[in-house]
């Protein structure tokens, strides 16, 4: 079994915002503690995570436009998802022959899971998380081509706008920067209307639905 | 090999065409039917707490698992193919329902010249305008005589429309262009949401005649002619990818399932995967005895039924009658063998990514709520002096947008995909942004074909199917004429800036353009051109009935699943009426 590994992150960056932006004006809100909170890793190992965390902040970066990666705990998503069945590629045909430079309409052709994407990219980055953000971004041109990239970019998005199910998206934060209300069963009263202007429901998550204590997302199935 | 006892008629697949003629053959006649579905079983009762975006419209919990089954693409005979390992191009289903679960329901019917394409091009244009190496052809049923069963097929499924022509009488507001239809819509249309209006007050301001698209998700709570009572949609936007909550969007488990369930002649076995159509010399020449398949457990059955359907969409359709030996192959070489031509997708493009000042509250919608401009459809506008044949039409629709496959479609002009600056863009452009769609005719062609992989297995050993597929220069000019189009449309809405299609190049099997697969086992009226007679019926085998768009000659640019169901019901009243009675070729 392998050595229980953990991303500790202070609660001052996660889980501390809370923030409604009714017009599409985010604000973030910092915890007054300094209290930080210990998160198990289910696939990283901590210095993975805070690559992974450090990266994705540089592609959907905290900024005066309001919070991003790290608020919403990207990389613990990413750490779930690659845990779960897709990161060992449980729905994909991943019979032979593989032909790794196949032209891009045919999809991705390679023989690498998601995990051992990652894994393999991640022993390149080493001390990434030690790096200025401007060395960041610099590094992280030198790979833009890669099928790492765009997998890390992908999942950065998903991991800020996915259901706080998943782990990422936490305090529903990247759906308030949107202004999006999550799943929300009826518009009926709504659809038709406020042309023209911002219309904004206060988000709920599944977990918030009823019976949403029973719904298990889908990197925990085997 | 286990054999079970005999049924009177067998199905391959549990979706649209599956259940539907499990529901007639089991409640208009006594017979026995069974109903195998290689996914899991499904009820609507499921779907509360799947309104999960990541799991079901990005892992795609819904579709056909990949690791077990899949097709590899090539775009001409002398490359070789890939597999399609992830989902790209098109979503097949699985499971109880098929893709009928998770469709948008936008439900149009077809033009009436669509079913004789051939003959009233050549009769229009001349021969000679037909692309070089075309196969289109006639389907051997005209659009009066579908005219009925579009009408049954809208009422079972309670259509929400405007009618643009009742009887030949053309009404301002719905599509004029339409074939004549005998009555109204069931429902009045769906609301029309922002983003949809404006699309509909420019096309209107540009002279075109838009109506709200004819919808299978309801405008108001509807009782069936089958009794089946349905809600009406809230506009939640979890249609595409989605199986319905609340049951308003038209799915075979609430439309089809509770009748069928009530019925003690048919049963369904899920977990059930057919691999060949056992078939032999009979009495009076070729005969279907039944079905093999792999069962929940495991084991190989054989299913001896008297009557044998393919229910199993475009793909396992052609697949199941390659593998069976039933039929001979289409050599594009020497054009002999029909099983496996007139592959055909859908020209399904993206022609104007529209940004807007004002928010679009894009969030509330329903798959098929919004407006579409037909003008531009099928041979409603003279192409004397154009380079393509046919047309389509332009769609301004209000899905729903969630936020993982929306957040970050930018203005061209913004060129960083990353970082403070693509983040900037992206939060103002979020709600923002529309799309203008359009979706046309793709032809079918003597290269673009399905037949067996050499290469690729599924997980039985059995070869996997091979499509050979790319497009040519008509659908190429046809996407160039509409984008122009689509960018006026948005200018004319206010849209401050525009991204236009960038054009159709290659097939590209990696990129999601609708799930409507079309041929491989196609109708017609002669058994050297096609597969199945207009009735759906195996021109030699004739206890066997191919369902489904694989009976497509070629596509037209409406959405199939109206015209699958229509044809269906069809062939449902000539097994009822005539086949039982005398079992043999009904044409």
């Amino acid at each position: 079994m392998r050595r229980r590994e953990f991303l500790t992150l202070s609660t001052a960056s996660l889980g501390g915002v809370l923030l409604y932006s009714l017009d599409r004006k985010p604000f973030r809100l910092f915890a007054q503690t300094a209290q930080s909170i210990r998160i198990p890793l289910r696939f990283f190992t901590q210095p993975e995570a805070l690559i992974v965390a450090a990266a994705a902040s540089r592609i959907f970066p905290s900024d005066e436009t309001g919070p991003g990666a790290q608020e919403a705990g990207v990389a613990i998503y990413i750490d779930r998802q690659l845990a779960g069945p897709w990161g060992r590629d449980r729905y994909r045909y991943t019979r032979e022959p593989f032909e790794e430079n196949a032209p891009a309409e045919f999809g991705y052709q390679g023989r690498a899971t998601p995990r051992q994407v990652y894994r393999e990219a991640l022993k390149d980055l080493k001390g990434f998380d030690q790096l200025s953000s401007v060395e960041q971004d610099n590094k992280l041109r030198q790979i833009e081509g890669t099928p790492f990239f765009s997998l890390l970019r992908r999942n950065t998005v998903e991991g800020m706008f996915c259901d706080p199910i998943h782990g990422g998206n936490a305090d529903m934060v990247g759906w308030q920067l949107i202004g999006y209300p999550g799943p929300r069963m009826s518009n009926y009263a709504d659809v038709d209307k406020h042309f023209g202007e911002a219309f904004r429901p206060k988000p709920v998550s599944l977990r918030e639905m009823p019976g949403g204590d029973k719904f298990r997302p889908g990197e925990d199935e085997e | 090999m286990k054999t079970l006892p005999a049924v009177d008629v067998v199905i391959a697949g549990g979706g649209w065409t599956g259940l539907l003629m499990a529901k007639e053959l089991g409640s208009r006649t006594g017979l026995t039917v069974a109903v195998l579905e290689r996914g899991r079983h499904r009820e609507s009762a499921d779907y509360p707490g799947t309104m999960d975006e990541l799991d079901y419209a990005v892992r795609l919990h819904m579709m056909q698992d990949l690791s077990l089954e899949t097709v590899t693409v090539r775009h001409d005979s002398t490359q070789r193919a890939f597999p399609m390992r992830q989902y790209g191009s098109f979503l097949p289903g699985s499971g109880v329902g098929g893709a009928g679960e998770h469709w948008n329901g936008i439900s149009s019917r077809f033009l009436p010249d669509c079913f004789e394409l051939l003959s009233r091009t050549v009769e229009k244009y001349g021969a000679q305008r037909l692309p070089a190496d075309h196969a289109i052809q006639d389907w051997g049923v005209t659009y009066d005589q579908m005219e009925p069963y579009y009408t049954r097929a809208e009422r079972m499924l309670g259509i929400s429309g405007k009618a643009g022509n009742i009887g030949g009488k053309k009404i301002a507001g719905g599509n004029i262009f339409e074939g004549w239809r005998s009555s109204e819509y069931p429902t009045p249309p769906t609301r029309i949401p922002y983003f949809s209006t404006l699309f509909n007050n420019a096309a209107k301001e540009l002279g075109y005649h838009p109506y709200p698209t004819p919808a299978a998700n309801l405008s108001e709570p509807y009782t069936n002619p089958d009794g089946i009572s349905r809600s009406a949609c809230f506009y939640c936007g979890f249609c595409e990818r989605f199986g319905c909550m609340v049951g308003a969007k038209a799915q075979p488990t609430n439309t089809l399932l509770p009748l069928i369930q009530e019925r003690k002649n048919i049963s369904i076995r899920s977990g059930a995967s057919v691999r060949r159509v056992i078939h032999g010399d009979g009495g009076s020449g070729k005969r279907a005895r039944g079905v093999t398949y792999i069962d929940e457990q495991g084991e190989e059955v054989f299913q001896p039924a008297d009557l044998v359907f393919l229910a199993s969409w475009t793909l396992n359709n052609t697949r199941l009658l390659l593998l069976s030996g039933i039929g001979e192959p289409y050599d594009p070489q020497s054009g002999t063998g029909t099983v496996g031509r007139n592959l055909t997708h859908q020209v399904a493009i993206g022609a104007a990514t529209a940004f807007f000042e004002k928010p679009l509250n894009r969030f509330m919608g329903s798959g098929a709520a919004g407006v579409c401009v037909s003008d531009f459809d099928g041979d409603l506008f003279d192409h004397s002096g154009l380079p393509f044949l046919r047309g389509g039409t332009l769609l301004g629709m209000s899905m729903g947008y969630r936020p993982i496959a929306n957040f970050g479609i930018v203005p061209q002009r913004v060129k960083a995909g990353w970082g403070s600056e693509w983040k900037k863009a992206a939060l103002e452009s979020y709600d923002r942004t529309g799309f203008i769609g359009f979706s046309g005719e793709h032809l079918a062609y003597k290269g673009n074909y399905m037949d067996l992989d050499p290469t690729y297995k599924d997980r039985f050993g059995d070869p996997l199917l091979r499509f050979t597929i790319d497009w040519r220069d008509n659908e190429r000019k046809m996407a160039e004429f509409v984008t122009p189009k689509a960018v006026e449309l948005a200018r004319a809405m206010g849209a401050k800036d525009v991204n236009s299609f960038p054009g159709l190049k290659n097939y590209d099997a990696n990129r999601y353009q609708f799930t409507h697969i079309q041929g491989g086992t196609i109708m017609g009226s002669s058994p050297e051109r096609s597969v199945v007679n207009p009735y759906l019926q195996h021109w030699r085998v004739p206890n066997l009935f191919v369902l489904g768009a694989s009976a497509f000659p070629q596509n037209p640019s409406a959405h199939p699943t109206l015209t699958i169901l229509a044809l269906t019901y069809r062939t449902a009243d000539a097994i009822v009426d005539r086949y039982l009675k005398n079992p043999s070729a009904l044409a």
